[in-house]
């Protein structure tokens, strides 16, 4: 509805004016923003100021858009604000040219929604056709593709003929073919059009190619429901890889978050309850460190998660030193109270953190390098998952080493297997449980730097965490890093197989019951611990 | 409406703040007070959201006291916590009405809290203020409910989105986490969308777990339904905790308002807070009140918040309104009545007038749930919802919805003769049954 009317509009000015308005008249369109009364009207003022195609109006409409258009209340003047600290700064709209500064009661937000931020996109999407950017002429591309208007095909074949980026070129074809699908073009054009949005092979393909089979008829018709389940057969191929990697995915929160847990409970075998805290002090580690950053150094905000990963590691790490030295050391060989105490240790956690920090969750922002996705094939890859698998992977490969390789390790691994063997043979044994166990602690910790980039930041962030855990390190195999390694990575996967058609309630049901039957069959896991150390 | 729980989780917070409560026992404090009890979670899952309602019940109380009181007497509140476990809230409310003798009680959240301190109020006789959105389906004597009923919310927010400024959409997806609320009023929704004559094929609904942290799968799943070639728009009753992943999944795969918009019951300005809403602008929420609602009143009541918490970043949200409104009705009563006997103020409640901070006024219904306007938000960069619409007139809650086959011939009225929380106008008689 809104569409129509305005590319009624959109033909009258085009008729009526030339093309070439004059600063003045633009300044007089934005100035009715002033008096335009609630989003229709406001639409109206940005499809007149669109129709005149001059690229001076892309600022005040994109200003719009992200809601930086004021209208200053003593002279009812159109400026663009920028907020810095309590006050605003103002400049025309057309010129960028500052003009003066308010406080925020002195000026009126130009309000817009949804629809009118999808009306300035698609004109926007005209005028930025020939901009320098090919990042800009690709949005622009993406956007005519996605609103198809028969008027958007001679602006598209004035840009196609002077594009010189292939990529570029070839969206802006589709986006082209997309507009001639709605156009009344003879049928020999809409069938190419359909060929080439066929090859575009993606959802929104599928999304234009479904309109058009519900408006078209005859051969237009047969070639779009050729071309849809054409592309649906891919897609499905697409969604079994979409679901590897988002099991794999799942997997490495799921390590993440276990790993620490294989060293405290895997060898140490103690049942800490307190494991999924020391996951959120790490958490809230990240969340100092980003709010001193925010605060004094602005600029290194992209590194505030490597800043964040010695500190997570310090402080998870002293905090489970204290809880093995004050607690725990005097419960070793009595799981049950060991459990009931650390269950204390975690509630306790919880309580202080919500005391400190408050209830509430917590901003924990993403730096420029973890925001956002890009494309293999037809499949979206965010970054942060990404850099969370690298991450886990790195975790495991360094525990791994340290374990194996150092003598650190080696005597972590005697006193596992054989305790008394190891004190005579002159290891403390004592200070190697301590050690060991601020070592599982610390590596929760810089867990908790990667979970909040996933997660809530709050006191409840280590719960939903635990169980997890657990379940990963009984199913791998105690006492085993690999088997944490391939349980984490089997459930993720499983489960994510699971959800499509199982739903995320039942696919997690079904994943306990196939965990219980499994640990029947084997009781020690997939990867179970030979020798003497399992009777110790 | 929300909550999550086990076993040992109950177990054990139990019993520690049974031992914190024994140290801290409340002082004993002279007849000349009337005592409010505040029955909300300060520990546990559920404190996140029911701590800033005790403040700002405190803060109410406070102010009142500072206005000379009420009947000539200073309130005085009686804090306790139920700390996230649905049997101990039970167990306190009958500690505030029995040993502690308070006038009223506002609290709860979720509503298994709500149903289990529902026999403690109507066995002991005192009054509950219940703050949160809820699903309906309820009607007690003892109960005022001052949060929305589904047809205060739910179903303004759907007509918005069919209607030509939200976008005209055909094609729903209901998102919800997996608990009474989310699916009664899915319930609601479905039969709703489906009298407006929209096809089952194009409505989808999926639940997940609480605190449900990896939205992978459903994201996608909700970006494929949207590849359909209509508008497609997401209903979300997503628990709080669970909403800061969804929100960053939605982000980073790049679903946009413009595209996909997603309307939100559970997402107030407290939720935002613990995210960078920039490339969540545009997504949307449907409440009764915003922080960002430009009123004198408002203005004052956040001002006052600031000072009383003495935070200027803490937000306001809609909960805190209805307390705000549930206190102040409560207030207004006594004095009509003259008295703190709940059996009297009960009676003294239907009918009272008080103003919102929304510029109008809230009145209690016979049906013990109150007249609100339905503002929709959109998400901005700063963490506020500004409003896009208003509902031009104040909307009555309905407890029993129109769209359920086993609720609709069903009204309370708690005036005299009647008396009735579940009268069923079909066949007449008090007793009849909804879904729950």
């Amino acid at each position: 509805m809104f569409r129509t009317i305005g590319l009624m509009l959109l033909f009258l000015l085009a008729t009526l004016s030339s093309s070439g308005a004059s600063e003045a008249d633009l300044r007089g369109i934005v100035a009715k923003f002033a008096t335009a009364k609630g989003f229709s009207e406001t639409g109206a003022v940005v499809h007149e100021l669109a129709a005149t195609g001059d690229p001076l109006v892309e600022r005040p409409l994109a200003a719009l858009a992200d809601g930086n258009l004021y209208i200053r209340k003593t002279d009812s003047l159109v400026v663009i604000g920028k907020e810095t600290g309590e006050t605003i700064q103002l400049f025309e709209p057309l010129s960028n040219e500052a003009s003066g500064e308010a406080a925020k009661d002195d000026i009126t937000k130009i309000k817009v929604n949804n629809t009118l931020r999808r009306v300035i996109r698609d004109a926007l999407g005209t005028l930025t056709l020939g901009a320098k950017d090919p990042a800009v002429r690709i949005a622009a591309a993406d956007t005519m593709f996605k609103t198809p208007d028969a008027a958007n095909i001679e602006p598209l074949d004035t840009a196609i003929a002077s594009e010189t980026v292939a990529s570029v070129k070839a969206l802006l074809e589709q986006a082209r073919a997309a507009s001639v699908l709605v156009s009344d073009r003879p049928e020999a054009d809409r069938l190419a059009a359909i060929a080439l949005i066929g090859a575009r092979g993606d959802r929104n393909a599928v999304s234009l190619l479904t309109s058009v089979e519900a408006n078209a008829s005859g051969a237009v018709k047969d070639a779009a429901t050729a071309a849809i389940a054409n592309i649906n057969s891919t897609l499905a191929l697409w969604d079994a890889g979409q679901n590897i990697w988002y099991g794999i995915s799942l997997g490495s929160v799921l390590l993440l978050a276990a790993i620490g847990l294989a060293i405290t409970f895997g060898v140490m075998g103690v049942i800490n309850m307190a494991h999924g805290e020391m996951v959120m002090l790490g958490a809230y580690t990240t969340f100092v460190v980003q709010q001193v950053i925010r605060t004094s150094f602005p600029g290194l905000f992209d590194w505030s998660l490597v800043i964040a990963l010695p500190l997570a590691f310090l402080v998870a790490a002293l905090v489970g030193l204290a809880i093995e030295r004050g607690v725990i050391r005097f419960l070793y060989g009595r799981p049950l109270e060991t459990l009931l105490a650390t269950w204390g240790v975690s509630l306790i956690l919880q309580q202080a953190v919500r005391s400190i920090f408050g209830p509430t969750n917590q901003e924990v922002g993403n730096p420029s390098w973890m925001s956002g996705s890009f494309d293999v094939g037809q499949l979206a890859i965010t970054w942060n998952r990404l850099w969370i698998l690298v991450f886990a992977l790195t975790v495991f490969g360094v525990l791994l080493y340290v374990m194996k390789r150092t003598p650190w390790g080696l005597q972590m691994r005697a006193v596992t297997a054989n305790r008394r063997m190891a004190a005579s043979m002159g290891i403390r044994t004592p200070w190697v449980d301590a050690l060991t166990f601020a070592l599982g602690s610390g590596i929760a910790g810089i867990a908790g730097v990667a979970l909040s980039q996933i997660d809530n930041v709050s006191p409840n962030l280590g719960r939903g965490y635990i169980i997890d855990s657990f379940m990963v390190v009984v199913f791998g195999g105690v006492g085993n890093l690999w088997g944490t390694l391939v349980g984490a990575f089997s459930l993720g996967i499983v489960n994510k197989f699971l959800e499509p058609y199982a739903g995320a309630v039942l696919g997690k049901i079904v994943v306990l019951v196939l965990i219980i039957l499994f640990i029947q069959k084997r009781p020690r896991g997939l990867f179970a611990l030979k020798g003497r150390a399992v009777e110790a | 409406m929300r909550g999550n729980f086990s076993t040992i989780t109950k177990m054990f917070s139990a019993s520690v703040v049974a031992a914190g409560l024994l140290m801290s026992a409340p002082a004993r404090a002279a007849d000349d007070t009337i005592k409010v009890g505040i029955l909300h979670s300060l520990s546990g899952t559920m404190a996140i959201s029911e701590t800033t309602l005790k403040d700002a019940m405190l803060m109410l109380i406070d102010e009142q006291n500072a206005k000379g009181g009420l009947l000539g007497k200073k309130l005085e509140a009686v804090v306790v916590d139920p700390a996230s476990n649905w049997p101990l809230f039970a167990e306190k409310a009958r500690e505030l009405i029995s040993k502690d003798k308070v006038a009223a009680v506002f609290g709860c959240w979720t509503s298994v809290s709500r149903k289990s301190v529902l026999p403690v109020f109507s066995e002991l006789d005192n009054i509950l203020f219940y703050p949160v959105q809820y699903e309906g389906e309820e009607s007690e004597r003892n109960v005022f409910y001052t949060g929305a009923a589904p047809n205060q919310q739910a179903i303004p927010a759907v007509d918005y989105l069919m209607g030509e400024d939200g976008g005209s959409v055909k094609r729903w997806v209901l998102e919800g986490t997996d608990y009474v609320y989310p699916r009664t009023t899915n319930k609601i929704l479905e039969a709703y969308l489906k009298s407006k004559g929209v096809a089952a094929e194009d409505i989808m609904v999926n639940y997940t777990p609480f605190g449900f942290s990896d939205w992978q799968t459903e994201v996608s799943a909700i970006k494929k339904f949207g590849s359909a070639g209509k508008k497609t728009a997401v209903v979300s009753t997503v628990n709080g905790d669970a909403n800061v992943p969804f929100y960053k999944e939605l982000g980073n795969q790049g679903i946009k308002a413009e595209d996909i918009p997603v309307m939100a019951f559970s997402v107030g300005e407290e939720e935002l807070a613990g995210l960078d809403t920039a490339p969540l602008v545009g997504h949307l929420a449907a409440w009764n009140y915003f922080e960002s609602v430009d009123t004198p009143e408002n203005k004052k009541f956040i001002a006052n918040w600031h000072k009383f918490i003495k935070n200027n970043k803490r937000t306001t949200n809609d909960p805190m309104e209805a307390h705000y409104i549930g206190f102040n009705m409560w207030v207004k009563a006594v004095e009509k009545a003259g008295t703190t006997d709940p059996d009297k103020v009960i009676d003294a409640m239907i009918g009272v007038s008080v103003p919102n901070l929304t510029g109008g006024y809230a009145t209690m219904m016979p049906n013990h749930h109150i007249t609100k306007p339905v503002l929709i938000g959109e998400i901005q960069a700063n963490g506020q919802f500004e409003t896009v619409s208003r509902t031009p007139g104040l909307v009555m809650g309905d407890e029993w919805s129109d769209y359920l086959p086993d609720s609709k011939d069903l009204i309370s009225d708690w005036r005299k003769p009647l008396s009735c929380g579940n009268f069923n106008v079909a066949t007449g008689k008090c007793g009849g049954k909804g879904t729950n």
